[in-house]
Parts: structure tokens; C-alpha cells; sequence
């Protein structure tokens, strides 16, 4: 669309993320006169859903919030919830919890480096299109899928969403013979990682670095999961109880969903960037050599140079699936008793495309009062609208076709989960 | 071995049914209903959310397949529409439910793969609502029940 000499560029729907999305960009000449990432359904509505159901509830609700990432609300529900009521769980639950998350990571991150992501880089329009000529990379990506999947329904039970976590451990754990069936197929996905880095790591990549606060759990002795400290590298250091007092939401006039920055700063970034390059000395060996292999080593400021920081973490998510089954011994009973007392909690876990934190009040009868839920692509809304005032002046002098295609695909780099934090979301960039 | 439905008419062939859908999203959640419905009636049905990877895998080494989705294409609500994998199917616009890759990519994608079951329909049932925390519209309880009603007759002739 064109207006008085200038013009507009329309994305009115975001391909490939999940959910549906928009973003709305003005340029007046070469300069970006306004950025909108527009979003319309209520984010908040589970936090509603939530309030007077039994806390023993929350793990399959939250679990719905999301197709592509359960596990995640799973997991950060139930560590708020334990939290809120004095629970300590079985180590060889807490592992099995991490190999739990290592299935969501194999799966989500397969799906968006493979499906989502490469055909991006490829020139294709789409993974349906880039399958026609390179079948057998579609068929990579769905065989590393299904693993993670095989290790989500083991650890989970599943129907649609996983039914087996809860708040205490699992109502059924997993005996050691099923989880060794898994290994074959590990080693597999393991060195078909390793080839995902190189590969990647062929890609051409725009240059496009910006000065992020990146923002991520860090743990003492592992790459993290559902445990650590919330740190960034400009001096957040903070538990998962004190989120609320570092962080802010605000509503802006253009978004139903709520905004996210850190108080008294600005936007930050979270996800694979955040976590790798706070984390990497705790990556494992082999993951930490094959992000080295290929010249990657933190800090990695390129957003679209996540493709390969997605790859590295599925070497690790892969490597520690293999460690967690060698290990592991079925703990004496699945799950701990949960005491009947009220309590607050917070919890932080790391969903593929960042922290997810919930907030759960609960009182004498063990029933939710209030329920607070801030979804990563949440988080990363405000770092997306940034990132877009800079990439599309970089885009000003492109045709008006092309210059959407590219912010489409740096929106694509966040692996947005529009669905996570809204329904239903539309794109519009405009020139004057 | 999941269980799947003998089809005596189709010789070797078993019958597949897979209800797509997120039960806490308003009409998303029709095809969900319709495979519990289908199991109440001792018909097996498996359950999916619906992404495209998820759904190849569902229906691997099957070859009569019944997808049953929430679709959102403009007709009037309830509105049942069956499409037959042998004809191409326009994908990124006819799954109102909230997976990037749906259904009718994960078909297209299954045949450029090479992957497509030898017969694969699907019942898609027009919404209206993909709201959080609503249930399915009348229109769709009706459809719903017009689905499971067709597919049960379906599987009873084939036994």
C-alpha cells in the first residue's frame, strides 16, 4: 500500500510461528518512525481459568496453554506450587524432570531449526517446498522429532498433553528397561545434532548485531532447566521470588498481551542466545567442542545466528538425555505427599524459547487465589519491537516485498510462540 | 501397537482415527470431542495437537486414515467438510487452531516426503470461537455428533 509518496509493507499474517502474529512497521524515508508488535487476544485468560481450581489441577491446565512446549508450563507450575508449599522432591525425580525437558528441547527445537527456521536461509518459501529437494534433511528433523516425543510420552504419559507430572513428582515413573530402549535412538540423535551445527552453521547470516541484556537461569553445576538463578549480564542475580521486583509489565495501547522490561532499564532477550551465552561453561563437552567446532562462542549477538545456538542445544539436550538414562534409578515411591497449607510461590524454568515464571497463591483447602503466568514470547515483545526499528532501517532501500520477507524472518528468529502469549496476532510494516 | 479399526473391505488395511485439537480453545477442541466420542462407542480414535511432525508420526505405517480438525475457511459454522488426501490440499488456511504446521501441511508435507497413507480423508468441522477457556458452540456440538455418527457407521460397515 502506498501513501503520499511513501509506502506500506503488510505482513498480515506471521507464517511459521505458533499462533498467528502481526507487525506493524512505519518508515518515513530510511528512518523507522514507529514499530507495533500487535497482539489481540487477552494473554491472561488461564491466569483467570486458574483461580479457585485445586492446585493438584494447575499441571494439566497449564499444559494446554501451549501444543509445542507442555512441558514447560508443566514444570514451572509444579516448581511454583512445590514451592509454595515446602515440597522436596526425590532427586532421582528431580533428573527425571531434566530428562522430561531435554524431550520438549529435541522436539521444539528439531521443529523450529529444521521446519521453521531453515527454509528461511534455504530460499524457501516454506518446509514443504524445501522438502521437495531435500527430503532427507525433512526427514532428519522428523526422526529427531519423534525421539523427543518417544521421551516426553516415557517420562509424561500422554494423550494430547502430557498427564503424568505433578505437583510431588509423577504419578508413574518410568522403569530403567524402558528408559534404556531410548538410547539406540539417542546416540542417533546425538551425532545427527552434531551434523545440525555444522550445517547450520553454513548458513549465511545478515549482519545484524545488537547490544542485548540477555537474561537466563543459571545453576551452579548444570545447563539449566527448572533450577538456578535468574541472571543477565548486566548485574540481574536474583531468585526466582523476586522476578516481580526486577521485572515490570505494562500494557501499551497497541497490544492486548503485556509488555515485559527490566525496571528502570528497558527490553532484554530470552532463550537460546540468553542461555548460551551465560551457560556455556556448563554445557557439556561434547556440546561445548561442537559450538567451538564451528567458530560459535559466546557472546553470540546475531539473533539470526540462533539457528546454530538451537543446534548446539540440541547436542546438549541429546548428551544429557544419555547421562540422565545411564544414571538414573527409579526413585522408591513417584511422588511426595503434599501438605495441606497455604503458601506463595515462584518458579522460573527454561521453555525452549526462554524462562517461563508462574506465580501461584494457594489457600487452606489447597485452592488457587491467584495464578500469574509470564510466557517468554511475552518477555521478548518489547526486545522484538527493537530489534525491528533497527533491522528494517538496515531494510529501508530494499523492495518493499523483500524488506517484509526479512522481517518476517527476524521475528521467525525468536521462535515466537504467539500462542503462548496470545491467539491471534497480525503484521503491517509502512513506508512514507 | 496402537489399536486401530479392522477394515475387512479394504483387505490388509486397518483404519486410523486421529481427533486433532485443544480442548481448552473453544471449537479448537471439536476434534478432540469427537474421537472420545468415538472411543465411548468402542471405536479406537487417537488424540493429537495437531502440529504437522507430531501428526506424520501419528500416522506412520497406517494407510486408511481419518483426521478429524477444527477448520476455519468462512463457510457458515458446523459446516462439516471431508477432503480426500488425493487432491492437494491449500494449506495455511484452513486450520483456525493454533499449531504453526496443521493439518493440511502436515498432509502436503507427508506427500512431498513421500510419507502420505494410501488413504487419508479428513472431517473438518467449521468453528467459530477458538477463545481460551470456552467450550465448543452449538453448531459444533452438532457437527461433532454428525462426524462421530458418519465415521461409526463407517467403521460397523467395515467389520
Amino acid at each position: 500500500m502506498s501513501g503520499r509518496g511513501g509506502r506500506t509493507i503488510t505482513v498480515d499474517t506471521l507464517a511459521r510461528v505458533e499462533g498467528e502474529g502481526a507487525l506493524y512497521i512505519k518508515m518515513a524515508g530510511d528512518r523507522v518512525a514507529d514499530v507495533k508488535l500487535k497482539i489481540y487476544e487477552p494473554p491472561r485468560l488461564f491466569e483467570a481459568f486458574l483461580r479457585g481450581r485445586h492446585f493438584s489441577e494447575a499441571p494439566d491446565i497449564t499444559a494446554r496453554i501451549c501444543g509445542i512446549c507442555p512441558i514447560a508450563y508443566q514444570m514451572s507450575a509444579i516448581h511454583a506450587i512445590e514451592r509454595a508449599l515446602g515440597i522436596k522432591i526425590a532427586p532421582e525425580v528431580r533428573l527425571l524432570r531434566r530428562l522430561f525437558y531435554c524431550g520438549e528441547w529435541i522436539e521444539s527445537h528439531a521443529l523450529h531449526v529444521y521446519m521453521l527456521h531453515a527454509p528461511d536461509f534455504l530460499g524457501y518459501a516454506d518446509v514443504i517446498e524445501m522438502a521437495r529437494d531435500h527430503r532427507e534433511v525433512v526427514e532428519k528433523a522428523l526422526r529427531l522429532k519423534k525421539i523427543g516425543n518417544r521421551i516426553v510420552q516415557l517420562v509424561g504419559g500422554r494423550e494430547i498433553h502430557p498427564i503424568s507430572a505433578a505437583v510431588g513428582g509423577f504419578h508413574k515413573t518410568p522403569s530403567k528397561r524402558q528408559l534404556r530402549e531410548l538410547v539406540s535412538d539417542l546416540e542417533w540423535a546425538l551425532e545427527a545434532s552434531l551434523e545440525t551445527v555444522r550445517f547450520t552453521s553454513t548458513l549465511q547470516f545478515p549482519d545484524f548485531e545488537q547490544d542485548y541484556e540477555f537474561v537466563a537461569l543459571r545453576h551452579p553445576e548444570e545447563y539449566p532447566f527448572c533450577e538456578g538463578r535468574l541472571v543477565s549480564n548486566r548485574g540481574v542475580d536474583i531468585d526466582a521470588a523476586e522476578y516481580e521486583d526486577c521485572f515490570t509489565e505494562f500494557h501499551v495501547k497497541h497490544s492486548n498481551a503485556l509488555h515485559s522490561m527490566v525496571r528502570g532499564r528497558g527490553s532484554y532477550l530470552v532463550g537460546p542466545l540468553a542461555r548460551f551465552n551465560l551457560n556455556f561453561e556448563k554445557l557439556p563437552e561434547v556440546a561445548r567442542k561442537a559450538a567451538l567446532g564451528v567458530g560459535l562462542k559466546p557472546p553470540v549477538k546475531n539473533l539470526f545466528r540462533s539457528i546454530v545456538v538451537r543446534a548446539v542445544e540440541l547436542v546438549f539436550a541429546c548428551a544429557e538425555a544419555l547421562r540422565i538414562i545411564a544414571e538414573y534409578e527409579p526413585p522408591d515411591a513417584p511422588r511426595v505427599e503434599s501438605p495441606n497449607r497455604t503458601g506463595v510461590g515462584q518458579a522460573i524454568t527454561e521453555a525452549p524459547r526462554g524462562i517461563l515464571y508462574h506465580r501461584y497463591a494457594i489457600d487452606e483447602h489447597g485452592l488457587i487465589v491467584t495464578a500469574k503466568i509470564v510466557p517468554p514470547t511475552s518477555q521478548n515483545q518489547k526486545q522484538i519491537e527493537d530489534d525491528l526499528r533497527e533491522y528494517a532501517a538496515q531494510l529501508a532501500a530494499w523492495p518493499l516485498e523483500e524488506a517484509t520477507w526479512k522481517c518476517e524472518q527476524a521475528v521467525r528468529c525468536y521462535d515466537p510462540c504467539i500462542s503462548c502469549a496470545t491467539h491471534f496476532l497480525k503484521v503491517v510494516i509502512e513506508r512514507e | 501397537m496402537r489399536p486401530r479399526n479392522t477394515r475387512s473391505d479394504t483387505g490388509t488395511s486397518d483404519m486410523l482415527i486421529i481427533g486433532c485439537g485443544n480442548l481448552q480453545r473453544g471449537d479448537d477442541g471439536a476434534g478432540v470431542i469427537a474421537a472420545e466420542r468415538l472411543r465411548s462407542l468402542g471405536i479406537a480414535a487417537e488424540f493429537c495437537v495437531g502440529e504437522a511432525s507430531e501428526l506424520i508420526g501419528a500416522w506412520s505405517g497406517a494407510d486408511d486414515v481419518i483426521v478429524i480438525d477444527a477448520v476455519l475457511t468462512g463457510v457458515p459454522v458446523g459446516t462439516v467438510h471431508v477432503w480426500d488426501s488425493r487432491h492437494p490440499l491449500e494449506y495455511g488456511k484452513s486450520s483456525g487452531s493454533t499449531h504453526g504446521l496443521g493439518v493440511a501441511e502436515a498432509i502436503e508435507l507427508a506427500r512431498a516426503i513421500n510419507c502420505l497413507p494410501e488413504r487419508l480423508r479428513v472431517y473438518g468441522i467449521e468453528g467459530k470461537s477458538f477463545e481460551i477457556g470456552s467450550g465448543v458452540s452449538p453448531e459444533v456440538e452438532r457437527a461433532v455428533h454428525e462426524v462421530v455418527t458418519r465415521i461409526a457407521a463407517e467403521v460397523k460397515a467395515g467389520q
